[in-house]
């Protein structure tokens, strides 16, 4: 048999009688598990959750959920085939150990793959306090749970909502809170809303937006700690500012923290930012050495990107889930030359005060930024983020339908100010500085973050614990 | 019944909201809204709702109930 027939029958045989198992049951680990049916995969088929549920969809949650418009258990996302899996919710994985090719249950069990597919993707990082964290009236927002839990909370008609953290989740909440005429107050440590996703100068729009709707915004500072009462419900919170705020609910919206935790000592590339991998969805190990076995998608993945310089992009977007898992998918089913790139370009939504907030690129990959269309007086318009002269990013506010044009300029790296579309030009069509943060200056951390070049830089996050 | 529609894709033509206006629903000029698992009496209407999108974001299930039962 020559080399090349050996190579497709391997392929061959994997396809019919090879064990893959999914570590992480939601958007990204359904649709990779879609997918590899797609693709012929008709082995043995393990997904893992550590939540109860079936999959369901996150966005929905910080809207249509929390306004109550929309029943919790009505989020379950619709199935594009038959799966014919092994389901394993309710059951974390704690382990994996890549010699002997098996992932640790949290009940003990060890479940055999031959390879495997990381999804297991980003939790809320909660309150830090852990005692007032674990006051009653305190929530944060990731989760069925959560949102099932803060949803009763403002049907309950508190007095006053605390947000703290103004990036894209408090700020939806701090929408819902509005419109169902709930007062809120909005505690950002950053200069602006959304700074750390998109800059200071749309910050600023963010925050006028806030304020129009009744929001009581509260930019450059800190809260210092919660305060309950007797019965150990949360009362009120101490601010940086030496102010108090009287409120009965808290929402700790503080960003995420990837699930990386059970991958201790696995050998992988795994650390605050995510599991490094290729951009096919191959994981690095510790050395960034491409593995053959295991594989990365969704929010929990990290990996360089063409049209950014090659630095390693964590995504925590919905196509970034759907694509990655279609993407890795193909991949874990093929041999080289027959692999497919991830590349995205990333692209995200948020709906808040009425306003249709839309992007594509990497916006703090830039450090420019120019109104290229639209008014934003009537919170109706485009801008573009550059870099040493390129476009790299855009974001609109109820312009959706021209996101599509500044795609293709981001793709093809064409020039920063980007040609005017030629309809509809704001007067001031003049670059200013973007305003990201500084690296290292607190705020909510964007979704989609750029983490360097070095899938294994976070070399703190590898010295093992002390034994 | 569950859809899902991919807001990214999404660019507000609210076509849907004509068609289906309890399963779709504009918040604001372009932000869309919906019930993801609307009662199988909205079939017909969400059929159309996807048939008419422009951009066609709105993805359906595929399957009936009995074939994605989730065993443990």
């Amino acid at each position: 048999m020559t080399m090349a027939a050996t190579l497709t029958e391997l392929v061959r045989d994997f396809k019919a009688n090879g064990r893959i198992v999914i570590v992480g049951a939601s958007l990204a680990g359904l649709r990779a598990a879609e997918a590899l049916r797609e693709e012929g995969f008709s082995g043995s088929l393990t997904i893992i959750g550590d939540e109860p549920y079936e999959p369901y969809d996150r966005p929905p949650l910080s809207k249509q959920v929390l306004k109550g418009w929309v029943p919790v258990d009505h989020t379950l996302l619709p199935r594009l085939r038959a799966l014919d899996a092994q389901w394993r919710l309710g059951v974390a994985a704690t382990g994996l150990d890549r010699a002997s090719r098996q992932v640790r249950l949290a009940n003990g069990e060890q479940v055999p793959y031959d390879r495997l597919l990381i999804a297991t993707g980003t939790r809320a990082r909660q309150w830090p306090n852990p005692t007032e964290a674990a006051l009653e009236g305190v929530y944060t927002l990731r989760s069925r749970d959560d949102a099932a839990r803060l949803q009763q909370a403002l049907a309950a008609r508190p007095s006053r909502v605390l947000v703290i953290g103004a990036g894209f989740i408090g700020s939806e909440a701090a929408s819902v809170c509005r419109e169902l005429d709930i007062p809120v107050t909005v505690a950002e440590r950053g200069s602006a809303p959304l700074v750390g996703a998109l800059g200071g100068v749309i910050g600023e729009i963010a925050a006028q937006m806030q304020r129009d709707h009744g929001v009581d915004l509260r930019c450059g500072v800190g809260v210092l700690s919660l305060e309950g009462d007797v019965s150990g419900h949360v009362r009120r919170a101490q601010l940086s500012d030496q102010t108090t705020i009287e409120a009965d609910v808290v929402l700790a919206s503080l960003g995420s923290i990837r699930n990386v935790e059970w991958l201790e000592g696995s050998g992988l590339a795994a650390g605050f930012w995510g599991v490094g991998c290729d951009a096919g969805g191959r994981a690095f190990d510790i050395n960034g050495v491409a593995t053959d076995t295991v594989y990365v998608a969704g929010d929990v993945a990290r990996a360089p990107h063409v049209l950014y310089e090659y630095q390693f992009l964590a995504m925590e977007h919905w196509d970034n889930a759907v694509l990655g898992a279609e993407v890795t998918a193909h991949n874990m089913l093929n041999l080289e030359p027959d692999y497919y790139p991830h590349l995205l370009l990333p692209g995200f939504w948020s709906a808040q005060f009425g306003v249709n907030i839309k992007s594509v690129g990497v916006p703090p990959f830039g450090d420019e930024i120019v109104f290229t269309q639209g008014s934003v007086k009537k919170r109706r318009f485009a801008a573009a983020y550059g870099r040493r002269g390129r476009i790299v990013a855009a974001v609109t506010f109820n312009h959706g339908k021209w996101l599509e044009y500044y795609a293709r300029l981001i793709e093809q790296s064409a020039p920063f100010p980007p040609p005017p579309p030629g309809w509809d030009r704001p007067d001031d069509m003049k670059p200013m500085p973007a305003e990201f943060p500084e690296p290292g200056v607190p705020t909510a951390a964007p979704d989609v973050v750029l983490t360097g070049h070095d899938p294994s830089e976070r070399r703190a996050e590898f010295r093992p614990r002390g034994r | 019944m569950r859809i899902v529609v991919d807001l990214n894709r999404c660019q507000g033509y609210a076509q849907c909201v004509f068609l289906a206006h309890e399963v779709f629903r504009l918040s604001g000029e372009e932000a869309l809204g919906y019930e993801p698992n609307p009662d199988e009496a909205r079939r017909l209407q969400v059929q159309r709702a996807v048939a008419a999108c422009p951009v066609q974001a709105i993805v359906i299930d595929r399957l009936d109930g009995a074939e994605r039962s989730v065993t443990s």
